[in-house]
């Protein structure tokens, strides 16, 4: 219920809201939360396992009940937390985990079964028999336990990820937050403030106390304006610190447009990396519950979550209110409500000291022994002494004590230490090289030691960034020792909860350490204790005193479990932000892209490149009739095909032919200027990385050509090479891939294609096969270079890019002038197949020079990279897979890709296997099938008849093994 | 034949000029790029070589020089562009011609770093990235150079072939700025 | 995880390609032998604790780096240029 006169948007308009269908109305600034107990819903949410009705348990991003999902069809929005979710004009809420609904839920009848279903008991039932699991079990269990639902539906919102860079990260913008920003500010340094709230404030937002003589919340905003006012800061309100990795980097999670209706364009969320010299730890403290009997009953909440929903929100959560404490600050939770006119019906303190501070009933030296109520707490029992009572309360306020926002300290593998002033886990120095904590995230907890240790903690950051600090004051403030005792589980009749949200109690615990699960990993494991959204916010230190209690351990030899990232649950859509459909990779394009697209031509990927892969006509029954069209023109006409995907590395210096001599396995510094050779690339370890052609332009100048793939590793190779192997050779190289646009063209008539675009006509003495040199365009200087993939006559021409779009439509009206066409990948790989030339399909890691037939090309007379462990034992021998040609003995038989082959009358079974294809294609020249493969000793096979055994496709196939060249074995065509 | 033109096309052709929110994007010509790589011990004589003909040295790692027009830009280990000016005579070092192998473009206007700052990892601030500072790195997915050239300016360059991509990526951290207003 | 590229200032992972240790730089003779090759090739130590490591700034200035880091705490210590320590 709304309280008059009470929270900080007093006065603000009214805001519609629908709750499982039901209309509502909250007020600007409330969260999801803060309008459900505003309109008195108790029951908001059904626990994981057993169903239990469960309410708001806390005011922020810890809490472990209130999941709800926001919005509809796509855009749902699932394991919302209602304590974060800020309330909008038309926000759509609804309830998880209740079948029909929170109120009456079917599978609430987990909850009778309770006594079976323990922890461990999933583990120690679905066992047997194994197939049950997949089939039965785990579907049962996945409906029966869960969170809220995917919708299922493609989600076109926008997310984004951004990086930043700071002098000072501070993390949370409580009272030591913003002391520890403004002095960093101050001192100059560049800060970000960052804080997962919308509002800057942290606590003190949520107490009534004052600072330098004004509200504290004043005070906040005062700071809050004067940092946004600064330039070198940034205030990153929403913006949840999920992790801190090496070197300062930080993850974070911005809500940037979850706190309004949808804007189309506005990012939901933003995932930043940010980048800090130093981080400043202000992540506050979380209050812990006590374990006592049907502690999760709805209206039983933190007692700072009381303070904040009354003083922040002007909410509470029935009206009477009982608070229920180990310590003294819970008291001030009486004090605010009789301030409001609220009810309090009792406070009880299991310190046989505690003393009251205001006019409430105080049962001191008592604990609360049971609760009960219907739909929500109703009355309470506690004992005090011998004595039992009967309270009445609709909301009860619980502190077991706060435990410092340690987690992000944590994440890289350092332990906390156990505090027994505090009864909590304190961060270490050091934990995270570069941060420090500061206020009660390292057990400061009164409001003026927060402020004093922010300021103090900034000033020697500062100092250590080589700053200058600034005299900055600390204002006046409360500093209330903080007194607490121990008081973890209260034993009694009924479950006692310590992990709300995965359903583990005190039992739980015990039953876990009685198993011998004494580790409090294990026991984590065993019990699923603090493995649920929360992360046991709420749960960790409460169930560790349980097991060291249960163990006979102190705390600090029972330690803690590992606190990971993220801090709060990250979605998958904000770390995947940009990549969904094709922002997934960059795509790199021809100057011939165009022409393609516009001739229908399909694209298809090659690395980050698009390549066309067949040019299609109307009639085409299929890619393979055009893919047999283009292949028949190479052979009688001309193609012309957009080789500029190749990498073109332009190799210059004295020494250049000695750094080819040394990367490629054959010699180039034999090699004439003018020619171009091909050449054949090892990794060190003497198996083939990969091969291309190299053109010698002058005496100290080469221009390298890797494969399509391969370019960037060959380039990075290079690199290696000459950095590391050979860093006395005096020669560089630069990519050139990207000036030129390339473009084969082949076939019988390519000479007179070239013959008419090129200036002064071609001359054939000066163009002998593998010969290279500049030429002129169409008065655009470029670059020719006889050589084919094809095995036809052919040449490839360049000229600088800016060109090749208007150049590839030249090339393509001359080759149609000629009875002849463009050509894509599918009769690109044809045509090679016909001639047996290997791609990285036949050289894929794990062949050698040997194993292709190419050990002749390995130079004995020089080192090169893999040459000594080429010739290692093993790598040289006629069992080994060599590269065959296949041929189907049945004109009409198929061969497929990656089937395996077999002796003609062996089993298809693994053991018989001697070998694989590795390319196929049809060729239209020969008129069937062919097959390139690697074969157990198949050099000395050729001839024989195999049985090639597709199993993935079902296809068997007789096949005759012969020289891996199917047409013009001696290569007279690309002579001619 | 060869009385016909073959007609030029730019990297960025029918993809900018835009304007998205607050940013601006344009595609520029930095004229002619030729990359130039000193041999062994030849990156003073080359630098020296240079400034005498073009008033420009070999720039240090992460720094470019102008003189007008005329600009050298590091763009890695022991490698620099020359823009805006034929290559003069450089016996010391490999000069290679890449006047076509770059997409270039100007970003423009107040929320430029915030636009950057979702592609780029690099620190970009002005206080340790003034004018006249260059770094090869990464924007999105793809390699880049980003140089700025002004309070709220930066060229970015990427390979000619992704100049497709790197408009989209710039659109699209524009957008998300924009709407964020 | 960031690295202090002599060339280029602290810079982020994902800019480099990690290659393995830096014992990759000792390359034998041709004609060391089998068991020196294969040494080479695959035999590495797995320190806790200091480790030299190469790494090439493929998405920055191109240059191959010997990092020096802790595998324990994860502390980079140092990083220079590849080329600079395979010619001392």
């Amino acid at each position: 219920m709304r309280i008059a006169g009470r929270g900080l948007d007093q006065g603000t308009t009214s805001v519609p809201f629908t709750f499982d269908g039901e209309r509502l109305t909250g007020r600007a600034g409330d969260t999801l939360a803060a309008a459900l107990i505003a309109n008195d819903k108790r029951v908001v949410a059904r626990s994981f396992k057993y169903h239990r009705p469960r309410g708001i348990l806390t005011a922020g991003s810890e809490e472990p009940n209130a999941l709800v999902t926001v919005g509809h069809g796509p855009q749902a929005d699932p394991n919302v937390r209602a304590t974060v979710q800020e309330l909008y004009e038309g926000l759509e809420a609804r309830s998880q985990n209740a079948y029909p609904s929170v109120d009456f839920d079917l599978m609430a009848v987990n909850d009778l079964m309770s006594p079976f279903l323990g922890a461990g008991f999933y583990y120690k039932t679905f066992m047997w028999p194994k197939s049950f699991w997949e089939k039965l079990y785990e579907p049962v269990i996945r409906r029966a336990a869960g969170l809220g639902a995917l919708s299922g539906l493609a989600n076109e919102d926008t997310y984004e990820k951004a990086f930043a860079h700071c002098d000072v990260l501070v993390i949370g913008a409580g009272a030591a937050g913003l002391m520890a920003a403004w002095a960093a500010a101050r001192a100059g340094a560049d800060v970000i403030l960052a804080d997962e709230d919308a509002r800057m404030g942290g606590r003190l937002l949520a107490e009534t106390e004052e600072v330098s003589g004004q509200p504290g919340h004043a005070w906040a905003a005062d700071r809050v304006a004067e940092l946004a006012a600064m330039d070198n800061v940034r205030l990153m309100p929403r913006t949840a610190l999920t992790g801190a990795y090496d070197q300062g980097t930080f993850g974070a999670l911005e809500r940037v447009g979850r706190h309004h209706p949808h804007r189309p364009g506005k990012p939901l969320e933003c995932f930043w990396r940010i980048v800090a010299r130093r981080a400043i730890l202000c992540a506050g403290a979380l209050e812990r519950p006590v374990a006592f009997p049907n502690n999760d009953r709805p209206g039983i909440m933190t007692a700072g979550a009381v303070r904040a929903y009354l003083n922040r929100w002007g909410v509470v959560a029935g009206r009477k209110v009982a608070v229920f404490a180990n310590n003294d600050g819970a008291h001030r939770t009486a004090l605010d409500l009789m301030a409001a006119g609220v009810d309090v019906s009792a406070v009880i303190d299991s310190r046989a000291e505690a003393q009251a501070l205001g006019d409430y009933k105080l049962f001191a030296g008592a604990r609360v022994i049971g609760t009960r109520g219907r739909k929500g707490l109703e009355s309470l029992s506690l004992r005090q002494g011998d004595r039992t009572l009967r309270i009445e309360a609709e909301c009860l306020a619980v502190s077991g004590g706060w435990n410092p926002s340690v987690h992000l300290a944590c994440h890289m593998n350092g332990r906390p230490e156990w505090d027994a002033t505090t009864l909590s886990f304190l961060p270490r120095s050091g934990m995270v090289p570069g941060m420090v904590a500061a206020g009660a995230a390292r057990g400061q907890f009164s409001t003026a030691a927060c402020l004093a240790d922010g300021a103090r903690v900034a000033a020697d950051v500062a100092a250590e960034l080589g700053l200058t600090p600034a005299d900055t004051p600390v204002p006046d403030a409360e500093d209330r020792p903080y007194r607490i005792e121990e008081l973890w589980a209260v034993e009694g009749r009924g479950r006692k909860w310590l992990d709300f949200q995965n359903d583990v109690h005190v039992k739980d615990v015990r039953l876990a350490a009685q198993e011998n699960f004494r580790s409090v990993e294990h026991m984590k494991r065993y019990t699923t204790q603090g493995m649920a959204t929360d992360q046991g916010k709420n749960s960790n230190v409460a169930a560790l005193a349980v097991l060291a209690d249960a163990t006979g351990r102190s705390i600090p030899e029972t330690g803690t479990t590992t606190f990971r990232p993220p801090y709060t649950p990250v979605s998958i859509a904000a770390m995947g932000a940009g990549a969904q459909g094709m922002g997934f990779a960059p795509r790199r394009l021809t100057t011939s892209h165009k022409a393609s697209v516009d001739r229908g031509a399909p694209m298809i990927e090659a690395g980050l490149w698009y390549r066309p892969a067949y040019f299609p006509k109307p009639g085409d029954a299929s890619w393979q009739e055009a893919c047999n069209r283009e292949v028949t023109t190479v052979r009688t006409a001309v193609g012309v095909c957009d080789v500029s995907t190749l990498g073109k590395i332009d190799i210059q210096g004295p020494d250049a032919a000695a750094l080819l001599d040394f990367v490629y396995a054959n010699t180039f510094s034999t090699l004439k200027v003018g020619r171009v050779r091909y050449g054949l690339m090892l990794r060190e370890d003497g198996h083939v990385m990969d091969d291309g052609t190299t053109a010698r332009l002058g005496e100290d100048h080469f221009l390298m050509t890797t494969t399509t793939a391969a370019a960037g590793l060959v380039m990075r190779h290079l690199e290696w090479v000459a950095q590391t192997l050979r860093p006395e050779l005096d020669v560089v190289f630069t990519s050139a891939t990207e000036h030129w646009a390339q473009f084969a063209v082949a076939g019988p008539k390519s000479r007179d294609l070239l013959d008419a675009v090129v200036d002064g006509g071609l001359d054939p003495a000066a163009w002998p096969f593998m010969a290279c040199g500049a030429v002129d365009v169409m008065g655009v200087p470029g670059r020719l270079f006889r050589i084919s993939f094809s095995g036809e006559h052919a040449y490839e021409v360049a000229v600088p890019a800016r060109h090749g779009a208007a150049l590839y439509r030249v090339l393509l009206a001359q080759a149609e002038a000629l009875g002849g066409g463009a050509y894509g990948i599918e009769a690109l790989n044809v045509l090679r197949i016909e001639k047996g030339h290997v791609t990285h399909a036949e050289i894929h890691g794990r062949t050698t020079a040997f194993d292709i037939g190419c050990e002749g090309m390995v130079s004995k007379k020089k080192d090169c990279v893999g040459f000594a462990t080429s010739r290692r034992p093993g790598l040289l021998e006629d069992s080994r897979e060599q590269l065959v040609g296949l041929k189907p003995v049945d004109p009409a038989g198929r061969l497929t890709g990656g089937a395996h082959l077999f002796a003609e009358t062996a089993d298809p079974v693994r053991s018989n296997d001697q070998g694989y294809v590795t390319s196929t294609c049809h060729s239209p020249t020969l008129g069937h099938d062919l097959a390139l493969g690697f074969l157990a000793n198949g050099r000395a096979r050729h001839g024989e008849t195999i049985k090639m055994v597709d199993h993935l496709r079902g296809v068997t196939t007789l096949a005759r093994v012969c020289e891996p060249v199917f047409f013009d074995r001696k290569g007279e065509r690309v002579r001619g | 034949m060869s009385v016909a033109n073959l007609v030029v096309l730019s990297p960025c052709d029918g993809l900018l000029p835009g304007t998205i929110g607050a940013v601006s994007i344009t595609e520029t010509t930095p004229g002619r790029i030729t990359a130039i790589l000193p041999f062994k011990g030849q990156d003073d004589a080359v630098s020296v070589a240079l400034k005498s003909a073009l008033g420009v040295g070999f720039p240090a790692p992460g720094r470019s020089q102008a003189v007008g027009d005329v600009r050298t830009l590091w763009v890695g280990r022991g490698e620099a562009l020359l823009m805006g000016a034929d290559c003069p005579d450089l016996p010391g070092a490999a000069c290679v011609d890449q006047s076509d192998a770059w997409a270039t473009v100007e970003i423009t206007g107040t929320p430029v770093e915030e636009v950057l700052a979702r592609l780029v990892p690099v620190d970009l601030r002005a206080a340790t990235f003034d004018p006249g500072h260059t770094a090869r790195t990464l924007l999105g997915h793809m390699t880049a150079s980003v140089t700025r050239t002004g309070a709220s300016a930066f060229e970015i360059m990427v390979f000619r072939s992704m100049a497709e991509t790197l408009v989209e990526n710039l659109a699209h951290a524009a957008s998300a700025v924009a709407a964020r207003s | 995880m960031r690295i202090p590229c002599p060339l280029c200032g602290p810079r982020d992972r994902r800019e480099f390609a990690y290659q393995g240790a830096a014992v990759m730089l000792d390359r034998p003779a041709p004609d060391a032998g089998d068991a020196a090759w294969d040494d080479y090739l695959h035999n590495r130590a797995n320190p806790c604790g200091e480790t030299r490591d190469l790494w090439f700034h493929e998405a920055g200035c191109g240059a191959w780096l010997v990092v020096t880091r802790d595998t324990a705490t994860h502390e980079v210590t140092g990083a220079e240029l590849a080329e600079t320590v395979a010619s001392s």
